[in-house]
């Protein structure tokens, strides 16, 4: 028989036992349904956690360093590359090249120093770095108060909250709760900071700073063979309280005031590598610690990095970590995918008792078809066609259902989110391949289910067939 | 038995030719010798009865002709076709292309239109939908039904139930037609009618015939031979020689 005549004719017979095909086919779609449920929560949390990921800028970054750099001696990837004193100095030119490279987006010096604040005419010694433009999308501003900088170069600075506390005195006592950022944002936002530090001066003085600031002087430059240290002052505004802390994976030396990264930069604040430098002659371009090189996608980041250390650079990236989570994901999918499967297993054992019963109902009609011409495998291949028939709407219908659950928990739980004044999050995701997989799924357990009815169909005897009434 | 072999030889090669043909059931304890040792030979273009009482094996001989039952031994040759040697695929083809049947009850699928019905077979021999369509129409034509064919088989006469259910046994043009008790749910009018068309079938379109009955008298009135069955075998073969004679000049006339 030809596959239109067959599906033509499966059709009719699974609408001449309306009710209970219908009900075998809701089977197979509440078993399609929680796979889908499940297949697309276990997607829905992946995307939400690579996408936070993918804020905290932590799994598109290659961290690079200079080999000059003794923090790594003994390592075994350094040891196979050049000897720290052959290899390159992480200067501009550099930083350049590496933003040219494809797949980067930016890449940008890590200056970090520590420094003295005046607030209220209050010393406060702390940990200072800096921010390029595009960290404002960062996740860790997501509760910040106040703004984030209005330009690269502006002199602002945006405090973390348990620095706002010291500032205020309000440190809570441990274990105390915290007080609001909104609370600890009302006195200090537009306040002015004074930031004293040590600026680093190539001598003579020649060229004029790379990009513009506001700073004073307030010693006198010395001249020297290299360069001299400068005392100087800077005024900053405060312009926001991140609640959150942006830096908690750097550890002790983390951050607690940042400052727009074109500022940072035309500070020339002397960096602790800039001792080692006094051996060199004095270049005209900035030399930096380290870059922060940002990738487009978190799946470019190892060709990057390759390319970063042809260079001659250290580098690092938390690939591996990301790697590993994908891994745990892999083993979640496999769960979420055999609950899931469950259901349908009890729906494709359905299918089978409804099969089984149509045989015994039709067995007359078996052996008619048989007595008219029809083939074993005509007998057979109809049969098939009715639980792959069953499979493909039930597997359809079960997407639909699957697809509006998500949706209706998706609702609900923005509704708690928000009442918890979280924002609300879209964690309940059905992909395409997902769909499509689910119905192929859905057709391909039906037509197994159809095995053993549609053999047992084929090998009706029509004599006895024929008699049956 | 005696006339027999005039009949075939007057009617040229056999249609159907049945050797020593055996069919025996397991029921329980006891073994059931259904067909015992039939041999027979039934020309073409034939009409031919079967005879006997319930039970004397003349559905289970139509069966094995029909290629729906496999002999326990002997052979069943239909068209050139050895029967016992056809692998149920073959078996299929050979009930869907060489044989057309009619039963007792029928056997029209109820979920299915008229129209439905009689293409069913095409179906099975994957014949274009177009062209199925008019072999449809035409058959039941033939049989009168043009004006019922999209109505379902429970809401005609029985009459009219057989006169489809023919259509559909003549719609692959077999050279054989075989008919278990056509008569059998009519009424003495409805089934005259039957028999007929099943003669005028076999006339027009030299299609051999092999009706079972229980009924001597419609026997007599429409077979050219009549062949007797009691406990499974071969009891008696005779030719029935006013029809023979009528069959002849109307032969003659063709």
């Amino acid at each position: 028989m030809k596959i239109p005549d067959l599906t033509e004719l499966a059709l009719r017979n699974l609408r001449e036992s309306l009710l209970r095909n219908s009900l075998t086919t809701v089977g197979i779609s509440v078993g399609v349904a929680s796979l889908v449920a499940m297949l697309s929560l276990g997607t829905g949390l992946q995307e939400l956690l690579s996408q936070r990921l993918a804020k905290s800028g932590l799994f598109d970054t290659v961290f690079v360093s200079s080999r000059r750099d003794l923090r790594g001696m003994g390592r075994e990837e350094e040891r196979k590359g050049p000897t720290p004193g052959e290899s390159r100095v992480l200067d501009e030119p550099a930083r350049q090249e590496m933003e040219r490279l494809p797949n980067v987006s930016e890449a940008y010096p890590d200056i970090r120093f520590a420094a003295e604040l005046r607030y209220e005419d209050k010393p406060h010694l702390t940990m200072i770095s800096a921010l390029p433009l595009s960290a404002k999308s960062n996740d860790a501003f997501d509760g910040m108060q106040g703004n984030f900088f209005s330009s690269d170069t502006g002199a602002e600075a945006i405090l973390q909250k348990s620095f706002a506390e010291e500032l205020l005195g309000k440190t809570p006592p441990l274990g105390a709760p915290e007080p609001a950022v909104t609370e600890l944002a009302k006195p200090l936002l537009g306040k002015e900071l004074t930031l004293r530090y040590a600026q680093r001066q190539a001598a003579p003085v020649t060229q004029p700073p790379l990009r513009g600031n506001g700073a004073t002087a307030v010693g006198d430059s010395v001249e020297g063979a290299a360069y001299s240290v400068v005392s100087r002052e800077q005024k900053l505004r405060i312009v926001g309280i991140a609640d959150l802390d942006p830096e908690t994976m750097r550890g002790p030396t983390r951050a607690k005031v940042f400052l727009p990264l074109g500022l940072a930069e035309g500070l020339h604040v002397m960096q602790p590598t800039d001792l080692r430098e006094i051996s060199r002659a004095p270049t005209d371009q900035p030399v930096y610690s380290s870059i922060s090189v940002r990738v487009r996608n978190p799946a470019q980041v190892q060709p990057v990095e390759d390319t970063i250390k042809k260079m001659g650079f250290n580098t690092f990236s938390i690939l591996d970590a990301s790697n590993s989570l994908r891994q745990v994901f892999r083993v979640l999918y496999a769960f979420l995918g055999i609950f899931g499967s469950l259901a349908l297993t009890v729906a494709s054992i359905g299918i089978v008792n409804t099969l089984v019963m149509a045989i015994l109902e039709r067995r007359r009609e078996i052996g008619i078809m048989k007595a008219i011409g029809a083939s074993d495998g005509d007998i057979k291949k109809l049969f098939f066609a009715e639980a792959g028939a069953m499979g493909i709407l039930g597997g359809i219908v079960g997407v639909v259902l699957g697809w509006a659950i998500g949706q209706i928990i998706n609702f609900g739980t923005n509704i708690w989110l928000k009442s918890q004044s979280l924002p609300s999050e879209h964690f309940w995701v059905v992909p395409l391949w997902l769909v499509v997989f689910s119905i192929i799924f859905a057709f391909l357990v039906s037509l197994v289910s159809g095995l053993y009815p549609a053999a047992r169909a084929a090998r009706l005897d029509p004599v006895q067939a024929l008699r049956y009434e | 038995m005696t006339t027999a072999p005039v009949v075939s030889s007057a009617r040229g090669t056999a249609a159907v030719r049945i050797e020593n043909l055996c069919r025996q059931y397991q029921m329980g304890e006891t073994l059931i010798r259904a067909v015992d040792g039939v041999s027979v030979a039934i020309g073409a273009g034939e009409f031919v009865a079967l005879l006997g009482s319930s039970g004397s094996g003349k559905s289970s001989v139509l069966n094995l002709i029909a290629g729906l039952d496999r002999p326990t031994s002997g052979s069943v040759v239909v068209q050139d076709r050895d029967l016992a040697k056809l692998s149920r695929e073959d078996l299929a083809k050979y009930r869907l292309h060489v044989v057309g049947m009619v039963f007792q009850s029928f056997n029209l699928i109820a979920s299915m239109t008229l129209a439905e019905n009689v293409e069913l077979p095409l179906r099975f021999a994957e014949v274009d939908r177009s062209q199925r369509t008019n072999l449809a129409r035409e058959a039941l034509e033939r049989v009168g039904l043009r004006a019922r064919m999209n109505h379902r088989p429970s809401e005609l006469s029985g009459g009219e139930q057989q006169r489809a259910a023919l259509a559909r046994a003549l719609i692959n043009r077999p050279k054989v037609l075989l008919a278990d008790e056509p008569t059998g749910n009519l009424d003495s009018h409805t089934g005259t009618e039957i028999m007929d068309m099943v003669r005028q079938f076999n006339r027009e379109l030299g299609m051999t015939v092999v009706m079972v009955t229980h009924e001597r008298a419609l026997a007599e009135r429409y077979a050219q031979r009549m062949i007797f069955l009691a406990d499974g075998k071969l009891i008696d073969d005779r030719a029935n020689a006013s029809t023979v004679l009528d069959s002849r000049e109307q032969g003659g006339r063709l």
